[in-house]
């Protein structure tokens, strides 16, 4: 059974296993750096659906359908789907999961569901209420931009800490058996607002929470950070990141060359265009779910930290002057022997 | 163990270590998009001239051939780009004005004709017509006082 230690942390007695993965991705994101990992890479932006809320809730369906088929396993396996992405109401979600028969979460945590997801999955097994869970998210360019800044044709310039949503989805498949990494400890963030306003500066805004969340995480398990082969935060961008970086050294913990970003990791921020880098619930999940878990599988990195970040606003509130509050969730993935 | 930073120190160590935009880039930009759509309408309004329309006819077609431009554009999936490199150069002309209503109208489409494209339309443009209309009513008040008093 799932145990607490020091304030944020759960350690899971029986660590649930990743049993599989899958991403499915866009176009932009197929020609980045990590598009030989992801499963299938689909250059029609509305996924052959009429609009882009429906083309991001055929990405997390097709995606869910791709892992199940990889794992060799089917619909009737999964006690639970836990599930979120970046639509008001969760809706690409819902709407995603109609035709299947498993209980469902909706959950949203912003660009740092994919954690979320995780942490309620692993506490299900680990607890005995599930054999089997899927956590997946999604996010799409397209409906981000029409729910959270402007219409796609409208001419204007992103300012130099923006960010651009990942179209994209990854799904994991835990399990309370089977071979592969385990997740042994979550550490649950808290809502850290630091005062940021400008919602085209989400790294900065996210930063202190993924700090938050580390030294809690370190504090409580008493690791170091050198604990871990990757330390991976999602999805603070170029200038997110260094701020993190900053932030860590300012508090005695030094992140070395063990920590990256989502964000800075999916596109090519030189030559894709996209200035800080990726951002948006489908980044994260993407790049764990692919390429992570490769790397993980194939023995390369054994012990990873998962911290995905959230900007919990909504432009109605940025409207009305205030600041943005953020979040973040940790997952520590293990090999064990 | 807590962050050891206020959210003044915070908001600070932002701002200072924040990259900052070209300006001079994007000034340099502005300039040359903004008059080159300019120069655009200059030849249009020439042509027209040329062709024996009358001033005012000439103004009031010029407007309207770059308020089509503007929209054309955007349905070809051009006019954002150029807004992405020329900034305020593209989106002060009037063929900016078009782009922010024919966008919109464009976005929403699927959420149909009344709700959608109606109801939408205006999201950008919206606040431009509202004070751009008060502003003219209120120097045409001006006006009228000024030339009845003197």
């Amino acid at each position: 059974m799932s145990s607490r230690t020091g304030k944020q942390t759960i350690v899971l007695e029986r660590p649930p296993v990743v049993i599989g993965g899958a991403a499915i991705v866009g176009k932009k994101e197929g020609d980045g750096p990590l598009a030989r990992y992801f499963d299938q890479i689909i250059d029609d932006e509305y996924f052959g659906e009429k609009s882009f809320e429906k083309a991001e809730s055929r990405l997390l369906r097709d995606t869910l359908v791709k892992t199940l088929e990889k794992c060799g396993k089917s619909a009737s396996d999964i006690h639970f789907i836990i599930s979120g992405d970046l639509q008001n109401q969760c809706t690409a979600a819902n709407y995603a999961f109609r035709d299947f028969q498993a209980p469902f979460l909706g959950i949203y945590g912003a660009c740092s569901t994919m954690a979320e997801s995780l942490a309620i999955g692993a506490v299900f097994i680990d607890a005995g209420a599930a054999e089997m869970t899927a956590c997946i998210t999604a996010s799409h360019f397209c409906s981000a931009e029409k729910q959270f800044r402007y219409p796609l044709e409208f001419g204007y310039q992103r300012t130099p800490t923006a960010q651009w949503t990942v179209t994209g989805a990854g799904c994991i498949l835990l399990g309370k058996q089977g071979n592969g990494p385990r997740i042994t400890r979550l550490t649950c963030g808290t809502v850290i607002d630091m005062g940021i306003k400008d919602a085209n500066n989400m790294g900065a805004a996210m930063a202190p929470a993924a700090c938050d969340t580390i030294l809690k995480h370190l504090e409580d398990t008493g690791r170091g950070l050198d604990y871990y082969d990757l330390v991976l935060t999602g999805d603070l961008g170029s200038f997110g990141r260094s701020i993190l970086a900053r932030l860590l050294r300012d508090n005695g913990v030094d992140p070395g060359d063990r920590y990256d970003d989502c964000g800075c990791m999916i596109f090519d921020l030189e030559r894709q265009d996209v200035v800080c880098g990726g951002s948006g619930c489908g980044c994260s999940a993407a790049v764990l779910s692919a390429y992570v878990l490769e790397l993980m599988n194939q023995g390369k990195i054994n012990k990873v930290l998962f911290v995905a970040t959230g900007a919990l606003m909504s432009p109605a509130w940025i409207q009305q002057g205030d600041s943005i509050p953020c979040i973040a969730h940790a997952v520590s993935l293990e090999n064990t022997p | 163990m807590s962050m050891k930073v206020t959210k003044h120190e915070y908001q600070h160590l932002v701002k200072e270590t924040m990259p900052s935009s070209r300006v001079l880039r994007n000034v340099l930009a502005a300039f040359v998009t903004g008059g080159l759509i300019c120069a655009l309408a200059q030849v249009f309004f020439m042509g027209l001239e040329g062709l024996g329309v009358d001033e005012e006819t000439a103004y009031m077609l010029t407007t309207v051939i770059m308020i089509f431009l503007g929209a054309l554009l955007t349905g070809l999936n051009i006019y954002d780009k150029i807004g992405k490199f020329g900034g305020a150069g593209a989106s002060i002309p009037v063929t900016g004005f078009s782009n922010s209503i024919v966008s919109p109208a464009m976005e929403y489409k699927r959420e149909g004709y009344v709700m959608g494209v109606g109801a939408r339309m205006f999201v950008i443009a919206g606040p431009v017509l509202v004070y751009g209309i008060f502003a003219s009513v209120v120097a045409g008040l001006i006006y009228y006082i000024w030339t009845q008093v003197m």
